[in-house]
């Protein structure tokens, strides 16, 4: 009886996300403007298709590279300078030589993934820590960023805003289909490839890893040079969002959502811990709260303390479940019908 | 012949201090060498130095009759040696069977994909081999350490090397896990392996070795057919003097106050109905097989695990809400069994992990500072009567010792904070016989003064070295007490291993209940 009891509370807790996302979902139905027809207008199929959508170019996509740096036990801060970066030199070659869209997606994924390998290498040859290392390369990018367009806001062709409005098969929006394939090559990456089990390893004991055998400073290496990647491409993307038009403050404090998408999900910030689809359903989840309160239209002002709030309360519950996972992992030396038995007596 | 591995003139120094000075050693294929020396006489490091984690200063290395310098662990697992570290390697977030294979997956498939069916497969029948009878999908951190240790050793055998070197690997094992281990070391050598084994328990490495070599101060100070060597000799050559007893007299005998006093714990499923009472200036031992709730029944104690039911009283007066805090506050100390991962701030120097629990003794100041000096004499004065073998304690931290060495640490630790309940988990695990002695010491010492110690132990030997009376656990519940005048290795043994119903504390065996985890 006193287990069951004892189950059903670990089940909450290790669903306590799941559990936000719903009850927060439910509150926000109940409480938003309705249609003529009374139908929740926050529960509408498009507001889901948006909700989903703004996740995957705000938070979703450099979520899941930061995944890959937490895992590790890492940080990266600079993805949202990264952002800016890549996206701003795609854009002045798009303007100043025409480039198509497909090219100016491979150069924005490319200067990505340089940004990316320039944190690698600072971190792994210069043993600088990650920390420090992204927190200056955040400056550095968003500095370049701006010395390339002398701070002006610079406006991509129209071809631009036409991509990011396509739907492919007609029905789903651009960004979630790359989302989803993102998420997808990430799942497969970390569950079923060597790379993969091998970041878990050095997230879980960098020393041990390397008594292994394991080369950790490639995978190190490599987890900011995805996260780089994610960052290229999320860059492209949410410019194609916002009708073409990127300013100096592109991007901005996207670091702080992806993180706390991965950590929402699941994701440890020790390493070791944590997975992809976690970070989906962290990003969806503050995604949901930012559109929500909008729609409750609670004031401006206050919507980051909410949202930073229910970030606080997700973590909670992680720490909570820590400690109770702890209990649970006790070992049990007599059977314990015995006990009962006794009791009964 | 050739031999298999010679090492020639090794050296290494760490920040000027040397660990492995000038070493020559060599070993046959299908020859095991047993290596011995106290607490940080530089072992482990000689291991490292073979195993590519660490680089010698000088010196050179020949290894299946050409030169061999590894840069990294994985050039020595590539040439063919594979080495079971002293401390656990494992990744407790992975699952076992990709613990093994993490340096080297089997693939397949355009992606090149994990073959986990392949993974699978191999690992049932590597963790056969090591009688082990483990899902390979469960994860690392749902088993016990010694389940860990023969994963490691599972993971030995995997990689097919000609060499293979465990350091220390009984520390975590079981009696019936150690046996399968020696039968597995047995096979491997009359494979044609050749195998290095360090303990600190010499019957074992004279039992186990063709040859024998013993380590001081960094140095090789003998190396011989091991028939040359009775435990005697290995001791003086280890210590550098002859020690004549391992057990000091007990200069003081238990009073009749209770310090501590245990009535009716009970958690379903791990204890039942534990009572007993522990006097001030007693020794009392704990003695039952890994696995029969002796540490779970220290942590309950100590406020570490919570129990559903029962009392416990420190100095007559039950403590009501139990947790390490206010355990600490009633003097009571605590030595775990897991001294590597709750006992140790690894990356803190060793003055401050000694003075961690007394920090408030030295900070008598009106805003709490603490006065650093007589911390630092306080801890060096520690760290001298337990021979502890570092550089500057104010300036080392705890993950450059030796892995004795940090087991001292932390006995030090609790020592500091002179308390008046003491409980013991395995304390002389993995420490050289010269520091026993002097754990033993204290230990009388503390009784004298007036402590009640509880010592934890699956080491008999030392519980009847040691202690004023024994008492006995077996799945879960206490199943024998001994008082000192009746010590008796084989009827405690019994006790332990439910042979024999005792008049002391009757139990009824329950009838189809499935066996406890380590009963032979
Ligand atoms: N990484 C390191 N940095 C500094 N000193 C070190 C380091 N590793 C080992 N040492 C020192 O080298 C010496 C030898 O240590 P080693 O671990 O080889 O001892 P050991 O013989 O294995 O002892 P034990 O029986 O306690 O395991 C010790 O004095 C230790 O403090
Ligand atoms: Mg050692």
């Amino acid at each position: 009886m006193n287990k069951r009891r004892f189950n059903f509370v670990q089940f909450l807790l290790n669903n306590s996300t799941v559990f936000l996302f719903i009850i927060i979902f439910i509150l926000f139905g109940l409480s938003s403007p309705r249609t003529e027809a009374g139908f929740p207008r926050f529960w509408s199929p498009e507001n889901m298709m948006n909700i989903i959508k703004q996740a995957a170019v705000f938070a979703g996509i450099i979520g899941v590279g930061m995944t890959f740096v937490l895992l590790t036990a890492g940080i990266d801060l600079s993805v949202g300078s990264n952002m800016y970066l890549s996206v701003v030199v795609a854009g002045l070659l798009m303007r100043s030589s025409g480039l198509e869209i497909v090219p100016a997606l491979l150069v924005s994924l490319l200067v990505g993934t340089l940004f990316g390998a320039l944190n690698a290498f600072a971190i792994v040859r210069l043993k600088i820590i990650p920390f420090m290392t992204t927190l200056a390369t955040l400056v550095i990018g968003r500095g370049l960023g701006t010395a390339f367009t002398s701070s002006q806001q610079i406006d991509f062709p129209e071809r631009m805003n036409a991509f990011g409005q396509t739907m492919v098969l007609g029905v789903i929006p651009m960004p979630i289909v790359v989302f989803v394939l993102v998420v997808i090559a990430a799942w497969f990456i970390l569950a079923r490839t060597q790379f993969g089990r091998q970041v878990y390893a050095v997230g879980n004991d960098i020393e041990a890893a390397k008594k292994a055998g394991i080369n950790t400073d490639r995978t190190l290496a490599m987890v900011y040079i995805i996260s780089g990647f994610c960052a290229g491409l999320a860059g492209f993307i949410l410019a194609s969002q916002l009708g073409g038009r990127v300013d100096r403050s592109f991007g901005e404090t996207r670091e702080f959502d992806a993180i706390a998408a991965a950590v929402l999900g699941g994701t440890s910030l020790f390493g070791g811990a944590g997975n992809v689809f976690g970070t989906v359903l962290g990003a969806v989840l503050i995604q949901m709260v930012g559109t929500g309160l909008q729609f409750n239209l609670v004031n401006l002002y206050l919507q980051p303390m909410v949202r930073a709030f229910i970030i606080f309360l997700a973590i909670f519950f992680d720490s909570l479940r820590e400690a109770n996972l702890k209990k649970m992992k006790r070992r049990f030396i007599r059977p314990l019908e015995v006990h009962r038995a006794d009791a009964g007596d | 012949m050739t031999p298999l591995i010679e090492v020639h003139e090794l050296s290494k120094a760490f920040f000027g201090i040397a660990a492995v000075k000038s070493v020559s050693l060599s070993l046959n294929v299908g020859e095991t060498l047993g290596l011995i020396g106290q607490n940080g006489a530089g072992k482990s490091t000689l291991m490292n130095l073979i195993g590519g984690v660490v680089h010698p200063d000088t010196g050179t290395m020949r290894f299946k009759d050409a030169p061999y310098a590894p840069h990294t662990p994985s050039d020595a697992q590539t040439a063919g040696i594979a080495f079971i570290h002293q401390e656990l390697n494992l990744f407790t977030n992975l699952s076992i069977a990709e613990n093994i294979f993490i340096s080297q997956f089997p693939r397949k498939g355009l992606l090149r994909s994990i073959d986990r069916g392949a993974i699978r497969q191999q690992t049932r029948d590597l963790l056969a081999s090591v009688g082990l009878d483990l899902d390979p999908d469960i994860q690392v951190d749902r088993i016990s350490p010694g389940e860990r240790q023969l994963v490691e050793i599972a993971k030995a055998l995997y990689q097919d090397a000609a060499l293979i070197i465990l350091d220390e690997p009984t520390t975590s094992l079981t009696a019936r896990e150690t046996e399968r281990l020696f039968t597995i070391m047995g096979q491997l050598r009359s494979g044609g392996k050749a195998l290095i084994y360090i303990s600190h328990i010499l019957h074992d490495v004279h039992h186990l070795s063709d040859h024998i070599a013993v380590m001081r101060d960094g140095a090789l100070v003998a190396h011989d057919p091991a028939a040359n060597f009775s435990v005697n000799r290995m001791i003086s050559l280890m210590v550098g003097r002859s020690i004549e007893q391992l057990y000091p007299p007990r200069t003081s005998t238990p009073t009749t106050d209770v310090a501590l006093s245990v009535k009716n714990v009970t958690t379903a499923g791990i204890v039942e109905n534990i009572s007993f009472d522990l006097h001030r200036g007693e020794v009392l031992g704990l003695f039952g097989l890994m696995g029969s709730g002796r540490t779970e029944l220290a942590r309950m104690i100590f406020g570490a695990d919570a129990y559903d039911s029962g009392t416990i009283l420190v100095e007559g007066e039950p403590i009501k809400k139990p947790s390490p805090r206010a355990s600490i506050r009633s003097k009571i100390a605590f030595v775990t069994e897991n001294r590597r991962e709750e006992g140790l701030l690894m990356g803190i120097d060793i003055a401050n992990n000694i003075s961690l629990v007394s920090l408030p003794d030295f900070a008598r100041t009106l805003f709490d500072v603490v006065n650093q000096s007589e911390m630092l004499d306080s801890a060096r004065a520690m760290a001298n009567v337990l021979q502890l073998k570092s550089g500057d304690i104010a300036e080392q931290p705890a993950k450059a010792l030796s892995g004795g060495n940090q087991q001292k640490v932390v006995i030090a630790k609790w020592l500091l904070s002179r308390p008046s309940i003491f409980i013991m988990d395995e304390p002389t695990r993995g420490i050289d016989v010269g520091a026993k002695y002097e754990i033993y010491s204290i230990i009388d010492r503390l009784a004298a003064e007036g402590s009640g110690v509880l010592i934890i132990s699956s080491e008999l030997e030392e519980l009847i070295g040691m202690c004023d009376r024994i008492l006995v656990m077996s799945r879960g519940e206490l199943y024998g007490e001994f008082p000192r005048a009746e010590f008796h290795e084989e009827r405690v043994l019994r006790a332990a291993f439910r042979e024999q119903d005792l008049p002391v504390l009757p139990v009824q065996e329950p009838s189809s209940a499935p066996a406890g985890k380590e009963e032979v």
